[in-house]
């Protein structure tokens, strides 16, 4: 087809020089302030720059093209919304289960956002150059639209289905999401450099789309196109967030050898604590998801090993940067993660804010063929015999609690990289004190700054100290915020049922009664 | 140039009627360009660099676009953003 390019094309100037004017030439030098007392945080870390305007933004964003663009991915997102509430949306998902992970979605991504939006905001005012300092501002926008897009999303849900309701109150109480807050917790109380390297680097660069690209697309593969089409809207920004980090690093690394030693341990911890928080991704994918879309084993290969160890980090090589410390760990688990990461839930969930059920025989197929050299062997036996206790019309769960490891905060329950049938359990001494971690690599973490993590504020050690509701599990879980249906075993739960007697009789499908 | 590094560099993109047409740009100026599906999205590959020119995506689409735009297309990247002006946007490995 003929095309109707425009000799009529508006005259605009050049990206490039539109860039520069509305941003550096809107800077300025302080008159009646120090620089020191104007940007107080850029100095302690060992960080030097000597030149703030080597820092280069690819995109060349400037703030009415932001607003264009982002007003056009709203207003894309608020059509699917009102499409899936006038459809009635809730009915064509592939099964109520698969809402177990958008919960731990919404619980524990969610206020990630809206953290990454604080601190982004915080930059934005202290970081010294104009560009980093408005790369910083889009994304504290940025962050805080995926928060309100996020809960506005979700809201739908809540009115035919459990579990939606106090998730703000659980992610500053409840056991598995002290994981992912204690990681952002941990990198806003770090300087503005490691922030930027723990966050925009380590989480987003590295490892975010094993988070992210996996569950919008099992978000569509499993009917639900809110969660698709605001993880589709987010991700665009991310794409832009992503390479932020890359600028970030590579500015850092240019600016000055004496920085190269100091970012590299950066690299070493915070691919660790964030490889950890996707553990909890890891479940979700294998063993929540309805219709699997891609294993964590094969997101983890094609997303990390090919593209990051394969493609990024040679190229950080020129700057004498190596890939992180203990990603010969996280390879050796791939096998196994998500099996365990899943067990712990499923061992736990009378006490989580979402359910488990034991595999479907066809899961487990399907398990076995993602993971041939693993499942059948060690993961199947533990699964069938959940499944004949439950067939003779029981359900067990792990009533005690668990230790947990002082960095991550997750249960010791993995296992020794060479060895699945050891749990791998390590021990430092400090101040008099033993402090458990899961891992070489947590162990690392926690002796290099021994004195910030002995401050964790682990949940079982809280509900010990009685600091959570009471000494018994009715009063912890109230404290946590439950109701009765959110918790525990999936089969024969109110979700479970409203899902079977909507899909029974389409014809009288009406929301639930709460 | 020195030595042009063959690593792969990758962009992510939303499955969606503008961005097949981009695709479809994005495959006729990268002869090297393999393409996979995941549902919801289209993972582009190539060795060492990926070109997106405007005027290839403008024939595509039948109407003017900005590079800008790609901004809505984008889903995820591996890769630097070596160049983005106003006729060109060019992903690759530096060193």
């Amino acid at each position: 087809m003929a095309t109707q390019k425009s000799k009529t094309r508006t005259r605009k100037l050049p990206l490039k020089q539109r860039y520069s004017l509305l941003t550096r030439d809107l800077d300025w030098e302080p008159s009646y302030v120090e620089r020191d007392e104007l940007f107080p945080y850029t100095s302690y870390e060992g960080i030097k720059i000597h030149d703030w305007n080597g820092w280069e933004d690819p995109f060349r964003l400037t703030v009415d093209a932001y607003y264009k663009y982002q007003a056009e991915k709203d207003k894309r997102l608020y059509a699917v919304l009102d499409g899936f509430a006038q459809g009635q949306g809730h009915l064509s998902l592939s099964d109520a289960s698969y809402l177990n992970a958008l919960k731990i979605f919404i619980q524990g991504v969610t206020p990630l956002e809206y953290a990454a939006h604080r601190h982004f905001a915080f930059l934005a005012r202290y970081l010294e150059g104009p560009a980093p300092r408005f790369a910083s501002l889009c994304q504290s926008v940025d962050e805080l639209r995926h928060c309100q897009t996020q809960i506005h999303t979700i809201s739908n849900y809540n009115k035919y289905y459990g579990g939606f309701h106090s998730w703000t109150t659980q992610k500053d109480r409840v056991w598995y999401l002290s994981v992912p807050k204690s990681f952002f917790d941990d990198a806003m109380t770090a300087g503005p450099f490691e922030f930027l390297i723990a966050i925009s680097f380590s989480f987003e660069y590295l490892l975010t789309n094993l988070l992210f690209v996996p569950f919008m697309s099992g978000a569509s593969f499993n009917g639900d196109l809110p969660t698709m089409s605001f993880g589709f809207s987010a991700q665009s920004d991310e794409s832009r967030h992503m390479t932020l980090g890359l600028e970030a690093i590579k500015f850092l690394l240019e600016q000055d050898e004496g920085n190269v030693p100091i970012i590299q341990e950066w690299i070493d911890k915070w691919f660790w604590r964030a490889y950890r928080v996707a553990a909890l991704v890891a479940a979700m994918m294998d063993y929540m998801l309805p219709r699997e879309v891609t294993s964590w084993k094969e997101a983890f290969e094609l997303y990390f090993e090919d593209q990051m160890l394969g493609g990024l980090f040679p190229d950080l090589e020129f700057y004498g940067i190596t890939p992180p410390k203990h990603v010969d760990l996280a390879i050796s688990e791939k096998e196994h993660l998500s099996h365990q990461a899943y067990k712990i839930l499923h061992n736990f969930s009378f006490a989580a804010a979402f359910t488990t059920q034991t595999p479907t025989a066809e899961k487990m197929e399907w398990l076995s063929s993602a993971y041939p050299e693993s499942f059948d062997e060690y993961y199947r036996p533990t699964w069938e015999k959940h499944a004949r206790i439950e067939a003779d019309g029981g359900r067990s769960f792990v009533e005690g609690l668990p230790q947990l490891c002082q960095v991550c905060q997750i249960p010791m329950a993995f296992t020794e990289p060479d060895d699945p049938t050891r749990l791998s359990l390590r021990h430092s001494e400090y101040q008099g004190e033993t402090f458990h971690t899961c891992s070489d690599g947590c162990q690392w973490i926690f002796e290099r700054e021994p004195e910030k993590y002995i401050q964790a504020w682990l949940p079982v050690h809280q509900i010990y100290q009685g600091n959570c509701g009471g000494p018994s599990v009715p009063e912890v879980l109230e404290w946590y915020g439950l109701q009765e249906g959110d918790n525990g075993e999936y089969k024969g739960s109110p979700d479970a049922r409203a899902w079977a007697e909507w899909h029974g009789e389409p014809a009288t499908a009406q929301a639930k009664e709460s | 140039m020195s030595d042009i590094t063959t690593r792969q560099v990758g962009i992510d993109l939303q499955e969606s009627d503008d961005n097949r047409a981009i695709i479809d740009a994005i495959r006729e100026d990268n002869p090297d360009l393999t393409v996979r599906r995941l549902p919801g999205l289209v993972k582009v590959q190539c060795p060492g660099r990926i070109v997106v020119n405007r005027e290839t995506v403008e024939d595509k689409l039948g109407r003017d676009w900005e590079t800008g735009e790609f901004q809505l297309a984008i889903v995820s990247c591996a890769g630097n953003f070596s160049e983005w002006d106003d006729d060109q946007i060019i992903v690759s490995w530096e060193h």
